[in-house]
């Protein structure tokens, strides 16, 4: 019965049967349950029925108030779901770019038109990006325990014997005990690893399809390795020079302007490779012109903590003093000092949405930034330490402590007490890096490579313009032209990624001041006045003198002019003060009573 | 042994890779905007990229039509036929041009002396010529059949010169100037109103494309008279300090029309505020001898005296273009295609060029893809317009040297003009000397 529409059930035995419309979903879901429970009690049956009787025309009534007539049908129906559809607002917020322009004050008509119609525009986009988002195809991973079980007790073995065959095949481990510890980097599309092995050995494998795409022996200790741009190239920091390899192994560059690199970055959108080096410093490789761009002194030391903000491509590099510092390639200083640790810093990692910063150091705590307003939000401490810091795209954060790797779920926004997922590695953990778009954490150590299944990792839905892991070769190249005709100028990196999108209010002193320093000159600057020649005798030297004299004392009078000019107007400004003071002290206030 | 729920992500590559070689690739899209960073820098660059792209490809010079024997003096736009074009040229001969072949397909020697103006008919059967042998003479547009004699269809002897000749929107109605402004209606051969206004000799008179029954005409006293063909006397003018050679109302908002001047400027007026224009219209280096407005309004171009072609918004300051070659001189007439995407200028030097109203443009049919890029980038120019860099990669110009150097000394005489009113409005008594914007420098005073 509660099944049944509530109007239904009301002409069952009192009026003659009408026919009725079939019972819809949308029907307000209180309201059955209320008839429900009407009905199932027999003395309530007549008070529910009486009710009912009254509520259908009262409700018409009602809608018809409501809506008015533009919405009805010509069958007098009104239409249940009026106006567009609802958008989450969680959505919106998500696409959401700028606050909403003020109007300008003055009646600039043609200035408010334009606004108006960008707001529409982007308020337009807004909504139809939110939409979309409704759509997509693919959902996040997840991984729930049983009633009571932590999650983290959870092994490795157990989610691949749940999840399906091609899942299972992306946990395995790799035995490489030679040349060990490993460091790890995924290409930009997830599809390739790259391992370098600390004794030397190089290897870059399609992880998905278990091939071996290349595997070198650069006979030299390895300190790092990265990925370029696409899975054509890749970096490696060896004992002494920087050196970029080609997929097949063959060495393409041995870049002795970088020496000793310890740590690299790779910031995509501006093809600049990043290295902090053993002599303290940082430098940036423009790898489509293959020209070093800036060379950095950080004068702090040894440089092995190394990320990178990927929603503005600063650079942070952690220090023996337990500070973490940003960089840009336009500026010789760093632009944040940050003392974050009583010891030196372990690792440090960057959220995807630049946001946040999750820093580890020797005094064992784990801690967590906001690097908007740099300020701390969490501090965790953890009993061995961590180090090999690494987020994936969805937030959680990996971090090694000895020979386990600890993943650990929304540590910026709720006190975690227990990790997400834990594992255990045969040796020390040297280099982990989740992969993008796949639920995949994989773990360098001593003893060779493990990829782990971490579910919720990865972003689910890719997108077919920017790093697709499915692209053909033909979309690979057409990608990589248009990745290398938009790339931006590392002089575009700065703090505030927006900002070359806004109007520079900066006062014209400042902007005067640029173009001085532009120009090498002042435009501005008043020319010192040179009498004119004249002829017949009148250019004497005394005559020349009397006419500087008289420009000068032009000038002289202007600000005579305006001295006297003002002392005018506050002499004026003060007497009306006076003036109201003495009207105000003339009048009797009620409190003057009380005056002795 | 677990009673565990997990889910890990696993594609089918079916679903991100085409079936067949057949088809599309497959673009999965995701806008959300961490995916995407450094959304602003980016678009700068492809901003920047397009406006280089544009420059790059900007060659708007498409033909030039040669086969007058003597400078072109005037031109007129068929009203009918895209492709047809009259042009009347100092030595009396008027041409009419096909310009998809970018041939000529006629040649009649009109009058004796200057064509001085042409205009074809609303219907575009016919057209008509104004020379300096003081007549007018109404042409058939097609050409006389094999055997038969060019010969007009009717001849008119007037008692002057005529300069100029503009035909109503619809009526059989058309009105020349000389000595005077002259309403002539087709059938008869005397005029059926004239119009003077003091003694002075007009230029260019032209019809206002919406109020039909209103006229313009620029005089050699320096003013502009506006004219209601119904009344029996003008409406009012408005004298500036230098004399307009010809006017071009607006076609959208037909209360606007642009006057080219004399010094070197054009000036928009409001027909309906004649005190001051609504713009001055800045850059030529020597007198403006001709304008048109494109079909859509929203911009014009001119003609000048400086060898050069110039495009103004039609309410800018400045031009947003300027067109010269090496071997056109003085140009005298212009006109803007009636399908907005050419120009035609005619010119000293017996030529009349094909031109581009948009530098850049790719013509010809475009792929839908094609369009959207081309659509795409134009918005960004649009949004990063003011950026330094970006602005000036699109303002820059070459120009041929002489008038480089000619602009550079205008604006050097300005400055000093300017300095020297500071001057002399320092040592003045305050308030005497006024301050006066550009556009009220060159009104002199509105007569009604």
């Amino acid at each position: 019965m509660a099944s049944l529409g509530g109007e239904a059930l009301t002409v069952t035995h009192v009026e003659k049967k009408k026919k009725q419309p079939p019972a819809r979903y949308w029907e307000d879901p209180p309201q059955q349950a209320g008839n429900g429970d009407n009905n199932r009690g027999t003395d309530g049956e007549q008070a529910g029925r009486q009710t009912e009787q009254q509520t259908p025309k009262a409700k018409k009534r009602k809608e018809n108030e409501d809506r008015g007539d533009g919405n009805k049908f010509l069958s007098g129906k009104a239409d249940r779901f009026p106006g567009p559809a609802p958008i989450p607002e969680d959505r919106l917020q998500k696409f959401k770019r700028k606050e909403k322009m003020k109007k300008p004050r003055r009646q600039h008509y043609k200035l408010k038109d334009m606004i108006a119609r960008s707001e529409e525009n982007s308020e337009m986009s807004q909504i139809q990006a939110a939409r979309l988002d409704l759509l997509l195809p693919e959902d996040a991973g997840f991984l729930e325990g049983d009633e009571g079980e932590d999650t983290c007790t959870i092994s490795q073995e157990d989610i691949a014997e749940s999840v399906d065959i091609t899942s299972k095949t992306k946990y395995f481990d790799l035995k490489l005990s030679q040349f060990g510890p490993y460091r790890v980097d995924y290409s930009q599309t997830g599809r390739q690893v790259l391992l370098g092995g600390r004794r030397g050995h190089i290897a870059c494998i399609d992880w998905q399809s278990k091939q071996l795409t290349c595997e070198i022996n650069v006979m030299e200790s390895v300190n790092d390795v990265k990925w370029l741009h696409s899975e054509a190239m890749y970096a490696v920091a060896q004992k002494k020079w920087l050196h970029i390899y080609d997929s097949n192994g063959i060495e393409l560059h041995c870049i002795r302007k970088f020496n000793d690199v310890l740590r690299m970055q790779f910031l995509p959108y501006h093809f600049l490779l990043a290295t902090a080096s053993a002599t303290s410093f940082l430098q940036y490789l423009d790898v489509s012109v293959g020209k070093e761009v800036a060379a950095i002194c950080t004068k702090t030391g040894r440089l092995d903590v190394m990320c990178q903000n990927p929603q503005n491509a600063v650079i942070h590099l952690g220090h023996a003093n337990g500070t973490v510092t940003l960089w840009t390639p336009n500026q010789k200083e760093a632009l944040v000092k940050m003392l974050c640790h009583h010891g030196a810093v372990r690792s440090v990692a960057v959220d995807k949405t630049g946001t946040y910063m999750v820093t580890s150091g020797m005094d064992k705590k784990l801690k967590v930034f906001d690097i908007r307003t740099f300020k701390p939000l969490k501090s965790y401490f953890l009993p061995a330490g961590a180090s090999c810091l690494s987020l994936s795209q969805r937030g959680l954060l990996s971090a090694a402590t000895g020979d386990i790797v600890q993943v650990y779920r929304d540590v910026w926004s709720t006190p975690v007490t227990k990790p997400y997922m834990a594992h255990r590695v045969q040796k020390t953990v040297w280099g982990t890096h989740f992969c993008p778009f796949e639920d995949v954490l994989g773990v360098g150590h001593g003893d060779g490579f493990t990829s782990m299944l971490i579910p919720g990792a990865g972003e689910p839905n890719i997108d077919g313009l920017d790093a697709n892991p499915f692209r053909s070769a033909k979309q690979r190249q057409e990608w990589e032209v248009k990745a290398l005709l938009e790339k931006v100028q590392p002089e575009l990196i700065s703090l505030n990624p927006t900002e070359l999108g806004m109007v520079d209010r900066a006062a014209s002193e400042i902007k005067h001041q640029d173009r001085v320093k532009a120009l090498g000159f002042d435009p501005l600057a008043k020319v010192k006045f040179v009498p004119k020649y004249k002829k017949k005798g009148r250019s004497s030297s005394g005559n020349i003198e009397k006419r500087k004299r008289q420009v000068g004392h032009e000038d002289q009078r202007d600000d005579i002019r305006k001295t006297a000019e003002d002392r005018v107007k506050i002499e004026k400004e003060r007497r009306q003060k006076e003036k109201k003071e003495a009207v105000l002290s003339s009048q009797k206030s009620a409190l003057d009573r009380f005056r002795k | 042994s677990h009673q565990m729920k997990v889910k890990v992500l696993s594609r089918n590559p079916d679903d991100y890779v085409r079936e067949t070689k057949l088809d599309i690739q497959r673009v999965p899209r995701n806008y959300d905007p961490t995916l995407h960073p450094f959304e602003v820098s980016r678009e700068y660059t492809r901003a920047l990229n397009a406006t280089k792209l544009e420059r790059v490809f900007a060659k708007p010079f498409l033909a030039s039509l040669d086969g007058h024997r003597d400078g072109v003096n005037c031109m007129a736009k068929h009203t009918k036929s895209l492709s047809t074009l009259l042009s009347g040229s100092c030595d009396g001969q008027v041409k009419v041009w096909n310009l998809t072949k970018r041939e000529c397909v006629r040649t009649l020697q009109a009058h004796e002396g200057f064509v001085r103006g042409m205009v074809v008919r609303s219907c575009g059967t016919s057209f008509f010529t104004v020379g300096d042998d003081k007549t007018i003479k109404h042409w058939k547009m097609e050409a006389p059949g094999y055997g038969e004699e060019e010969e007009p269809l009717n001849t008119i002897l007037g008692k002057t010169v005529f300069t100029g000749l503009d035909h109503h929107q619809k009526d059989a109605v058309f009105a020349t100037c000389g000595q005077q402004v002259d309403i002539w209606d087709e059938r008869r051969s005397s005029p059926i109103r004239s119009f003077t206004w003091g003694v002075d000799s007009f230029s260019a008179v032209r019809f206002n494309p919406v109020e039909t029954e209103l006229l313009a005409s620029c005089a050699s006293d320096r003013s502009i008279v506006l004219y209601d063909m119904r009344e029996s006397a003008p409406l009012k003018k408005v004298i500036m300090t230098m004399r307009s050679n010809t006017l071009c109302w607006n076609p959208m908002e037909a209360y606007y029309f642009t006057c080219s001047n004399e010094d070197y400027n054009l000036y928009t007026y409001d027909m309906r505020y004649l005190d001051q224009p609504v713009t001055v219209h800045m850059d030529h280096v020597s007198a403006v001898l001709d304008v048109d407005y494109s079909p859509t309004g929203k911009e014009f171009v001119s003609a000048s005296f400086d060898k050069t072609i110039r495009i103004f918004p039609k309410d800018g300051g400045h031009s947003r273009e300027v067109y010269h070659t090496k071997r056109m001189q003085h140009v005298i007439c212009i006109k803007w295609s009636a399908d907005n995407k050419y120009i035609l200028s005619g010119s000293d030097e017996m030529n009349i060029r094909l031109w581009k109203a948009n530098a850049a443009e790719k013509l010809g049919v475009l792929a839908p893809r094609e369009r959207q890029a081309t659509n795409y980038s134009q918005k960004l120019k649009e949004k990063f317009q003011h950026h330094p860099q970006i602005r000036r990669i699109a303002h820059h110009r070459h120009l041929p040297k002489s008038l480089y150097h000619q602009t550079k000394e205008l604006r050097v005489m300005k400055e000093a003009r300017r300095k020297k009113e500071r001057n002399v409005r320092k040592h003045s008594r305050p308030g005497s000397v006024p301050l006066l914007s550009e556009k009220e420098k060159h009104v002199v005073t509105v007569v009604k």
